[in-house]
């Protein structure tokens, strides 16, 4: 479904992404972590076209995202995407934030919007909030409103880009919860993220990246076992001893 | 000081006329000025935020030229040499065809000037959106002119009440230069009644507590417009 | 119309054009010594915790902001004489009105400046046996001026347009004397292009040079 082949980006001098490469099929979820400033939440936004990237190719459902004469908007309707800081936009309700979107890509009317919107909120346990401004909401409420901003798309991939990072302890879970059932329902998912519990507990593959460079791309299994580099253990070792 | 105070001055006829004519004349220029400074300093000050290199230089041109040369000068330029630098029948026409071609001169000299500092406003409010906001509106699918629509826009003309109102208030108060091109306004009949009358106390001090007035309102008006609009939710929001 | 553009014109008028000129500088100059210190004396004021003398200071700054500028002039060059009990000339009138105009709106560029400076700042003033006087001297203003620099220059760049509204009690400054000569010769598209290209040059350069220094301020 996602496909990544020798992708390399700069800023000036600085190498962001170095020659990096990794296939995500129909169905997985692979989560990618790694020290800060490795170029994870770049990566993930290479899949979009939010980050644009000098070398290589990055194709979605064969469609290729870097090529000039691609439809990002259209493009980016299909991929659902989850920010660290929630992104919601802080002027319209709850509600209005996940119907935007559908009416005005999608097409949608308004009713149909307001019902798939209201379904959605009900499944993040949200549906009380509706009528609410981001604002008035919790970080945790407010991420899982922008988890269903993305699902009212009807994607077919979700990128998050560490979505718990900015919550406060006690939010993680719920926030990590719907995440859980999300991937448990055979949604396509890369996740940046430093939550190994959730990596454990529903990720097919996990990618770990080091200065630009994707450093390993093994199964969970793997990952977790002992068969992984130096650089990954040590950074496993730096954020499960605290 | 030997001063013969004559308040009665003030509701003489014709006196009491010409105060409440000029006030009128004040509002009409300001007003109208506005509609042409808040479209084309809205348009100008989203050029100046687009990813167009060309469309970013005319905005920040536009914007340099009417902000580095006097209001007054500008006045002057479009009064005498605008009209004899189009094409003869134009220019004839811009000088005595147009009705009343000093209001209209007042009116676009304002309206061009105040759109460069408005512009500077809605550059400002839209660069003050997160990053984070616009790759927001841009995963969901959003186009570019949706984006703007929906997301920069209605946030950005939030956050800039309280600058865009002294602006308005700017271009109230600045009105007051059409008088250098004969329109009467507020200012000017005040001064014209000090000459004809030598009752200069009374006549500026009725100019300058209507203007007082008219900015109390507007201030009024506009924290009530804030306040209705303001997001729920989110405290501080833009720069005071 | 431009082919008939008369440069002679131009030249021959520049020794009047200079004469007014310097009159436009000096009563900036002065505007702004005069402003600025009337500002800060208007900025601490407000601030005080006096209360009276806070909301004298506050009604001032908000009576001539909601005033035009012209009117402030016309008042000014009205009352003037009044006040004095003889005639003294349009200069010492407009100044006194520029000077007391612009402290207006330089007292809410130093009060956001004064307020800029962490608290803690002056605290450790006190702390360390300072004087009010000596503390807002040494330790405050010092570092409210740093702060506010680009904004004073910017502001500074608005009084000099600005003076050009003397134009309204005919004093001779650049753009009256270009208008002169202007009537006097017939050339109104040579002198008032002129006036414009070189208050644009004047102004434009220094803006740039604001925004140079405020890039490195800011490193």
């Amino acid at each position: 479904m996602i496909e990544m082949k020798n992708v390399s980006k700069w800023y000036g001098d600085f190498h962001v992404l170095n020659n990096c490469s990794t296939v995500v099929e129909k169905g997985e979820v692979v989560v990618v972590c790694g020290p800060s400033g490795s170029g994870k939440s770049t990566l993930i936004k290479c899949v979009n076209g939010l980050e644009p990237f000098q070398e290589g190719t990055v194709t979605f459902d064969g469609i290729s995202v870097g090529e000039s004469k691609t439809n990002l908007t259209k493009l980016r309707s299909r991929i659902g995407m989850v920010f660290q800081n929630f992104e919601l936009f802080p002027h319209i309700s709850v509600i209005k934030n996940i119907r935007l979107a559908q009416e005005k890509v999608l097409g949608r009317s308004e009713e149909e919007a307001k019902k798939r919107g209201m379904e959605l909120l009900e499944r993040v346990g949200l549906a009380e909030q509706a009528l609410k401004y981001p604002g008035q909401l919790s970080g945790g409420q407010q991420q899982r409103v922008a988890i269903a901003r993305g699902l009212a798309m009807d994607p077919d991939a979700m990128l998050f880009d560490e979505p718990t990072s900015a919550l406060d302890p006690e939010m993680i879970n719920e926030v990590l919860d719907v995440m859980v059932e999300l991937a448990q329902e055979g949604m396509t998912m890369m996740v940046v993220t430093h939550e190994m519990g959730f990596a454990k507990k529903v990720a097919n593959r996990v990618i770990f990246m080091d200065e630009g460079r994707i450093e390993e791309d093994c199964s969970k299994d793997a990952f977790f076992g002992d068969t992984r580099g130096e650089r990954a253990q040590l950074f496993l070792s730096k954020i499960l001893n605290h | 000081m030997n001063y013969n105070w004559n308040w009665g001055i003030l509701i003489t006829e014709p006196y009491m006329g010409w105060i409440f004519s000029g006030l009128g004349w004040t509002l009409l220029v300001a007003i109208s000025a506005w509609v042409i400074a808040f479209t084309l300093g809205s348009v100008i000050g989203i050029m100046r935020t687009l990813d167009q290199p060309i469309l970013r230089a005319i905005g920040a041109t536009y914007v340099e030229i009417f902000r580095n040369i006097p209001l007054l000068v500008q006045m002057f330029l479009w009064y005498f040499i605008f009209p004899e630098l189009l094409p003869e029948e134009a220019g004839l026409w811009v000088k005595r065809g147009i009705p009343m071609p000093e209001f209209w001169t007042a009116v676009i000299c304002l309206g061009t000037y105040t759109a460069s500092r408005v512009a500077e406003q809605v550059r400002a409010g839209i660069n003050a959106i997160s990053q984070g906001q616009r790759q927001a509106a841009r995963a969901i699918g959003l186009s570019p002119a949706q984006v703007y629509r929906y997301v920069l826009l209605p946030i950005s003309y939030r956050t800039i009440i309280p600058p865009m109102t002294s602006e308005f208030l700017g271009i109230f108060k600045n009105s007051s230069l059409a008088l250098t091109i004969g329109v009467l306004e507020l200012t000017a009949q005040t001064r014209q009644i000090e000459e004809y009358t030598f009752q200069g106390f009374e006549a500026f001090t009725a100019a300058t507590i209507l203007y007082i007035i008219v900015t109390f309102i507007v201030m009024f008006f506009m924290a009530r417009v804030e306040k209705k609009v303001s997001i729920p939710g989110v405290t501080s929001i833009g720069a005071k | 119309m431009l082919e008939n553009f008369d440069f002679q014109v131009v030249i021959d008028a520049i020794p009047f054009l200079w004469e007014g000129l310097k009159l436009t500088f000096l009563l900036t100059f002065l505007a702004i010594a005069g402003g600025l210190i009337l500002g800060v004396l208007l900025a601490l004021a407000r601030l005080s915790h006096i209360k009276p003398l806070s909301f004298l200071a506050a009604s001032y700054v908000n009576f001539f902001r909601s005033m035009p500028l012209i009117l402030v002039i016309f008042w000014f060059y009205f009352l003037v004489p009044y006040i004095v009990g003889r005639p003294v000339g349009g200069f010492y009138s407009v100044l006194v009105a520029f000077t007391l105009f612009e402290a207006a709106y330089y007292c809410e560029i130093m009060r956001a400046g004064i307020q800029s400076v962490r608290k803690g700042q002056a605290q450790a003033g006190q702390a360390l046996g300072l004087t009010y006087k000596q503390n807002m001297q040494y330790v405050v203003l010092p570092q409210a001026f740093r702060n506010m620099t680009p904004i004073l220059l910017t502001q500074a760049v608005i009084l000099f347009q600005d003076t050009s509204l003397v134009y309204v009690v005919g004093l001779h400054d650049f753009l009256v004397n270009a208008e002169i000569i202007a009537s006097r010769d017939n050339r109104l598209i040579e002198l008032f292009s002129t006036v414009a290209v070189v208050y644009f040059v004047l102004c434009l350069s220094f803006s740039l040079s604001i925004r140079t220094l405020q890039r490195k301020f800011s490193v």
